[in-house]
């Protein structure tokens, strides 16, 4: 079968404008999240996020920011740091370069901001980008520009699941044949009143306003809610031998990948993670590896009562009760439709440092909380493989194993 | 007090600098607004906009057409 190997990494959260700052902070155990000064967040039951270290506007020209949403922007910042680490270069053969990247809701803020502008001044004021600043795939579409991919660009969109299954897609693209290296990921900047409001809604937000940093605490007794962050990760897939005729460094293999829905409720999970278990399992049988090969999980965890715990029992029922699990959106908050490509990134950079970040905030574990995580400190550990979930609303189960390079 | 073309042109300069990044060095009447000045055709539509608002006139879509050049726009606004 044809290896699929990560080739370069790229990454804009809450806690470092690039990869190497990122993984400094969650290694440290660092919160990214504070309270929000802004006006429009004042009347909010949920006032936290994890905002954006780095703002897009020291990185990116101001005429290409005003043409393209939040979540195209830091698509864009990932997406460039990850093909500069691969090494890529412009003599590559786009008709063999691919793209999938995605987003989980888009690009609201643009929606929301024009949608002001069509009420108070007219259709005339009405930004002639706003199309394409607020379509879902136009995060994908502006990665792909900006490379110049020809093998296709694509958009998954499945809520919180959406990264983790673009990189699954990415793979799979590799695997059939139809490119040599696709960009994958995702990216989303949606912390406004109106989604902040809408989650809110769902009582599924944190609302431990007067104490930012101890919010996200997935597995803790005293969770209550995710916490929104804002962000973006990416990564070069790239089939082995490829990556090998052109001398590039490898990360890792990306060994298996499972995609499975749940056919339960359109926000709650399934109490028994039996859709999310499915996908971890054809993730480790499509990399024919033995479960006890796997050290860990960086786990969806987002800090719900209710979903934390039913993951738990998926990754004990399907890979075991050895595995050291942690939950980095203790740190970086919930990235949704970019959480995915953080996550893996971490997952990876575990492997290769044999580090595993530590899951902060969790002081008094769930009374159901019967494996080991990476509590409160980085754990090192020499890892083989690693798997990384993610589960999105509408039922939506990622799972993606990767092995030591 | 009506406006001269130089007052125009550098009123169109700050807009087109604005909007579309274009270097007012590059700004003259001869420049065409896609060829030279790669203003392409929804950058178009922001610059015409500002300009209304900033010069008070109303350039209808099927004028926009007609406005090929740094010139074209000068003259259209100077009528007014």
């Amino acid at each position: 079968m044809t290896e699929v190997v990560v080739t370069g990494l790229g990454a804009t959260t809450p806690l470092g404008g690039d990869v190497a700052s990122t993984w400094e902070a969650l290694v440290a155990g660092r919160s990214g999240v504070h309270l929000l000064e802004h006006e429009w967040a004042q009347e909010l039951p949920c006032r936290i996020a994890a905002e954006l270290a780095v703002e897009p506007s020291e990185v990116l020209p101001r005429v290409r920011l005003r043409r393209l949403d939040r979540s195209e922007q830091i698509a864009l910042v990932a997406a460039q740091q990850a093909w500069d680490d691969a090494g890529l270069s412009d003599d590559l053969d786009k008709e063999r370069l691919g793209v999938v990247f995605g987003s989980g809701i888009g690009g609201a803020l643009t929606l929301l901001a024009q949608d002001d502008i069509l009420e108070q001044s007219g259709a005339r004021k009405v930004s002639p980008f706003t199309v394409p600043m607020l379509m879902p795939n136009g995060p994908a579409a502006v990665v792909g520009l900006e490379f110049g991919a020809q093998a296709g660009v694509h958009a998954p969109t499945s809520a919180c699941a959406t990264s983790a299954e673009a990189i699954s897609w990415a793979a799979d693209m590799i695997r059939v044949g139809r490119a040599d290296v696709v960009v994958a990921g995702g990216a989303e900047a949606v912390i406004g009143g109106l989604p902040m409001a809408g989650f809110s809604s769902m009582k599924a937000m944190s609302t431990r306003n007067d104490d930012p940093t101890h919010a996200s605490r997935p597995w803790d007794r005293d969770r209550d809610g995710f916490v929104m962050g804002e962000g973006s990760g990416a990564l070069i897939l790239e089939r082995r031998d490829h990556a090998e005729a052109r001398g590039a460094k490898i990360y890792a293999v990306v060994a298996g990948s499972g995609l499975t829905s749940d056919g339960y409720d359109i926000v709650q999970p399934d109490p028994e993670c039996r859709g999310g278990g499915r996908a971890m399992a054809a993730a480790i049988k499509q990399a024919g590896i033995d479960p006890k090969e796997i050290g860990h999980v960086n786990a969806h965890a987002t800090s719900t009562p209710v979903g934390d715990m039913a993951e738990i029992k998926g990754i004990k029922r399907v890979v075991g009760d050895h595995v050291v699990l942690t939950g980095t959106k203790s740190m970086t908050g919930h990235l949704l439709g970019g959480a995915g490509a953080v996550e893996s990134i971490a997952a990876i950079l575990a492997i290769v440092e044999g580090v595993i970040p530590p899951t902060i905030n969790l002081e008094n574990p769930d009374p159901g909380l019967d494996l080991d995580v990476a509590a409160n400190e980085a754990r090192k550990v020499e890892l083989n493989a690693a798997l990384n979930t993610a589960f999105g609303f509408g039922g939506h189960n990622a799972a993606l194993l990767f092995t030591k390079a | 007090m009506a406006l001269s073309r130089d007052e125009i042109r550098e009123g169109l300069s700050d807009i087109l600098e604005e909007v579309a990044g274009v270097n007012p060095d590059d700004v003259a009447d001869a420049k065409s607004f896609t060829d030279d000045l790669d203003v392409d055709s929804l950058a178009m539509v922001e610059v015409v906009v500002a300009a209304e608002e900033k010069f008070g006139v109303k350039i209808p879509d099927d004028e926009v057409a007609n406005l090929k050049t740094v010139g074209d726009a000068v003259s259209y606004i100077e009528k007014g």
